[in-house]
């Protein structure tokens, strides 16, 4: 039972937790200093057990969705609204603020996949649940939901934007479907698995293509769009791409990239001279392969980050509500917290059509 | 934007997607993080500090920054021979390649450690079940009997290679 380790602090009991492919990075030995013991999971809900005496905004029995990023709210970035990169809550590493469960790497917190977990800075991040809303939703409201929308959203979209968009997880469909929102006239999306094109096919909606299919991304792509490439990519994909040996070898089996960046590398290659590429995905903090020099002769602009999640949820959660995004359509398992190690196996080799588990708390 | 960008062609009519547009904006560049940024550069360092954590454990700390955060995580403090390799690991900054390959090189020891300790305590790890075994052979059960039989196959090879071995050395 985690305890109160500082006044802004709150006890959560869980109610609902996910595995995401970040979780898939961790699991795959892709992240340094994660330290045996420590517990995963960085998105969930959950009901107020205890609060510290700094936190005056939550009473015990609330229900809250808890951001993925742990942020004061006042130092510098959180007031730019840089919630993923809090300066106040990550001692092992300035570049990103905590995360929890998510490594020391991102602060060294113990994390959602539990039965209660020590939420820092408890008056800044959660927010309670709307009373009409499915706790299936509220709980992908605390990444796959803000993360999609905020990677439309780093890819600048005009008016009629060709959007590509790697990756067909949950993170890449929930962009699909918010490239919409801001306006594109044109949403790609490139997996290798075929019940996730299908899903994204019909829920972006999408066209969706197998890059196995596919034997030169950046002239496939041109084929398709005008001849110049898509106006913005999206990087849905992150550290376990898989689709080229050099990157598997060198990213993956013997790490010396921070993972395979695959993805990255297609993306940069097939956008427009001048266009724009974001990334969401998630790799290690060394480095990696990718075509550097294009990006300076394109001219490309890179934009990048953690999602931001407090400061999507007002609008994300109006989205929600209007039907225009339905986050638990989704949710393909539901598996007891007991039975994590085969939920984990599932989701991370994409068997039984698996698109995002959920783990709901033990039956008591 | 020109109606014709709209639907040269492919198959989705965009305007009649499900909240085409509704949050599109013209003025969205630069966008986040960008659109946000301060208007007074001197105001950079200038902010109330959360009150601070007194950590009851061994944290470690990023030598980029000059003091410790507010807050700080205390999930699995460094120990062992892992912790070791940590602690030296943490003397070098975050822009240092070393620092991260330490990391990840304490975390297999610590891997190892994990699995002594186990044993220490009388207990026997079901590393096959950890990994989801039961789900594997659920849906690719042909996958799990292929490698099973693969790895069955290469310790008998080896075993046999080396009972050979031992043969020929002791009749030398
Ligand atoms: N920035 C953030 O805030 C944030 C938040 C959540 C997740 N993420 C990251 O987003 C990424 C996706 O997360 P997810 O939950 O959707 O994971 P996921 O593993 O379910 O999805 C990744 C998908 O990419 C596909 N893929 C693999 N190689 C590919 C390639 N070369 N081209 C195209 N597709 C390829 C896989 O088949 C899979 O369907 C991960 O890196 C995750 O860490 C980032
Ligand atoms: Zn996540
Ligand atoms: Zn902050």
């Amino acid at each position: 039972m985690p305890r109160i380790l500082h006044p802004r602090d709150a006890i959560v009991r869980v109610t609902r937790s996910c595995i995401c492919g970040s979780d898939i990075h961790l699991y795959n030995g892709l992240i340094p200093d994660t330290r045996v013991g420590s517990t995963f999971g960085h998105e969930f809900t959950g009901v107020v057990e205890e609060v510290g005496p700094e936190v005056e905004n939550l009473k015990l029995g609330d229900a809250v969705i808890v951001p993925f990023n742990i942020a004061c709210g006042q130092c510098q970035f959180c007031k730019q609204g840089l919630y993923g990169n809090c300066h106040e809550s990550n001692a092992q590493a300035t570049a990103v603020g905590g995360i929890f469960g998510y490594s020391h790497t991102a602060g060294g917190y113990d994390g959602g996949q539990a039965e209660y977990v020590r939420v820092p800075y408890a008056d800044f991040g959660p927010m309670l649940i709307p009373e009409e809303m499915d706790l299936d939703d509220a709980v992908l409201l605390t990444d796959v939901v803000p993360t999609g929308y905020q990677a439309a959203e780093m890819a600048g979209i005009q008016l009629g934007d060709t959007v590509l968009i790697f990756g067909a997880g949950p993170i890449g469909i929930m962009a699909a479907r918010c490239a919409w929102l801001f306006g594109a006239g044109r949403v790609i999306v490139i997996d290798w698995i075929h019940y996730r094109l299908e899903f994204v096919r019909s829920y972006g909606p999408a066209e969706a293509y197998d890059y196995r299919q596919i034997d030169d991304m950046a002239v496939f792509i041109k084929k398709i769009t005008d001849g110049l490439g898509a106006d913005v990519c999206i990087d849905a994909v992150g550290a376990d791409a898989s689709g080229n040996a050099l990157h598997t070898l060198f990213g993956k089996m013997i790490p010396i990239e921070a993972g395979s960046a695959i993805a990255l590398h297609w993306a940069i290659n097939s956008v427009k001279k001048g266009g724009i590429v974001s990334i969401v995905g998630v790799y290690g903090p060394t480095g990696n392969m990718i075509p550097i020099g294009n990006v300076v002769n394109k001219g490309l602009t890179i934009r990048a980050n953690q999602a931001a999640v407090k400061r999507l949820l007002p609008r994300l959660i109006e989205h929600v509500q209007a039907g225009q995004i339905d986050p638990k359509a989704l949710i393909t398992h539901r598996v007891p917290l007991d039975d994590i190690a085969d939920a984990y196996h599932i989701f991370a080799a994409k068997l039984d059509n698996c698109i995002k588990p959920v783990l709901l708390p033990n039956r008591r | 934007m020109s109606s014709s960008k709209l639907k040269t062609g492919h198959q989705i009519d965009a305007s009649a997607v499900l909240g085409w547009g509704v949050d599109s904006d013209s003025e969205n560049d630069p966008t986040y993080p960008l659109r946000d940024s301060p208007a007074d550069p001197s105001k950079r360092l200038d902010w109330v500090r959360p009150t601070r954590q007194v950590p009851n454990v061994e944290i470690l700390r990023s030598i980029e920054y000059n003091q410790l955060p507010a807050v700080v995580g205390t999930s699995v403090p460094p120990s062992g021979l892992s912790g070791v390799i940590r602690r030296s690991a943490f003397r070098r900054s975050e822009s240092d390649w070393v620092h991260w390959l330490m990391l990840l090189g304490a975390d297999r020891v610590n891997m190892v450690e994990g699995v002594v300790q186990d044993l220490g305590q009388g207990r026997i790890p079901n590393i096959l079940a950890e990994r989801g075994i039961r789900s594997a052979w659920q849906h690719e059960r042909q996958k799990v009997v292929t490698k099973a039989v693969v790895v069955a196959g290469l310790s008998v090879l080896a075993i046999a290679l080396l009972s050979r071995r031992a043969k020929s050395r002791r009749r030398t």
